[in-house]
């Protein structure tokens, strides 16, 4: 059970950067009324955002060129059914990762 | 009142604290998963227990969890880490200044308060209620986030112990609980769209795609996840009538 003090240092510093950006909007926009087109700016971010989450996962940057995660594509399909078809979250993320693990399981190559 | 007739009071009150903690629930496999992962990784990169639960305690992330132990594990230099970990977490800014407006009639530390513990998955929870029409308070959001921060730190506590026995957590398609679940917050999203609103947003979704997929060639991606938003949320508001 030891703490390396560069690790420690790491950590802190790593708490500070990724504190910030959560905390500031909520400091910021506590006192300041926002105009129409930005409030529905922010109205588009939870879907850009997911989507560019889900494509995160789903490409490959090699060395001078981007390519798809064909074992990702594969999985990705029965969990876009079961989302679709359930609208249940958890039920999606199970199906997500026993379709992840039957791909890997099968994966020759 | 009775005890009982009290109890049930609270349980149907949509912004009670105990709310949020039911509202968390079907999130926290992913936690559970993510967590698990991000402690065998840890484990794996020679990050002690005690570091690894200190780490998920302060920096509260999953992603820039996984990048610090393997650059700690590449013996990179402090400064780097930091500022990697910085660029990995930059798009909570976007998140947080999409929920902060509902926030703004409390204090200035119970904002604080929500925003510190604010994660892709409970910004999620949150906008889709938001999305269906209901409404979320700082009780609420306190009940979400703070079930799953404790989940998170026992969940990457449990993965740094397990480390030693379990070596590819991706064998068991663990690391997938992740993009599934931001899938089914997507999805979500899109159906709670009015029809005659879902054609627009739709294309938004096609937009985002290709821009991730174009700019990914030229910046990591979790630049491109900023700048691809940023782009796709502003043609976004120039092409909804």
């Amino acid at each position: 059970m030891n703490i390396d003090p560069n690790v420690m240092y790491i950590i802190i510093g790593g708490m500070a950067v990724t504190a910030i950006p959560r905390i500031i909007p909520f400091v910021v926009l506590q006192k300041l009324a926002l105009p129409k087109p930005v409030l529905q700016w922010l109205s588009y971010i939870p879907i850009c955002i997911f989507t560019a989450l889900v494509m995160e996962h789903l490409l490959v940057r090699t060395e001078g060129s981007v390519t798809f995660n064909w074992q990702v594509l594969i999985a990705i399909l029965p969990t876009l059914v079961t989302a679709l078809w359930s609208k249940n979250l958890l039920a999606t993320v199970i199906v997500g990762i026993v379709s992840m693990a039957v791909v890997r399981l099968l994966w020759l190559g | 009142m009775s005890i009982a007739s009290e109890l049930s009071e609270t349980e149907r009150d949509p912004l009670h604290f105990l709310q949020g903690v039911k509202d968390c629930i079907p999130t926290l496999l992913g936690y559970v998963c993510i967590g698990f992962a991000a402690g065998i990784v840890g484990a794996s990169s020679g990050v002690s227990t005690m570091e690894i639960a200190l780490m998920s305690a302060l920096v509260y992330a999953g992603a820039s969890q996984f990048i610090m132990c393997s650059m700690l594990a590449a013996a990179s230099p402090p400064s780097v880490i930091i500022l990697t970990t910085f660029i990995v977490n930059a798009r909570h800014l976007l998140l947080s200044a999409s929920l902060a407006p509902y926030f703004s009639k409390y204090s200035l530390w119970k904002n604080i308060g929500i925003g510190v513990l604010l994660t892709d998955e409970s910004f999620g929870v949150a906008s889709d209620k938001l999305a269906k029409g209901g409404q979320i308070s700082d009780r609420w959001m306190n009940g979400l986030n703070i079930t799953a921060y404790l989940v998170w730190i026992a969940s990457c506590v449990a993965g740094g112990i397990l480390g030693n026995w379990i070596s590819r957590p991706e064998a068991f398609g663990l690391d997938f609980a992740l993009p599934a679940m931001f899938l089914a917050l997507l999805i979500s999203q899109l159906q709670s769209v009015q029809t005659s609103k879902l054609k627009h947003r739709l294309l938004l979704v096609l937009c985002m795609a290709v821009l991730m997929y174009l700019l990914s060639w030229w910046v990591p991606s979790h630049i491109a996840v900023i700048v691809a938003t940023v782009m796709t949320a502003t043609i976004g508001v120039f092409t909804d009538k």
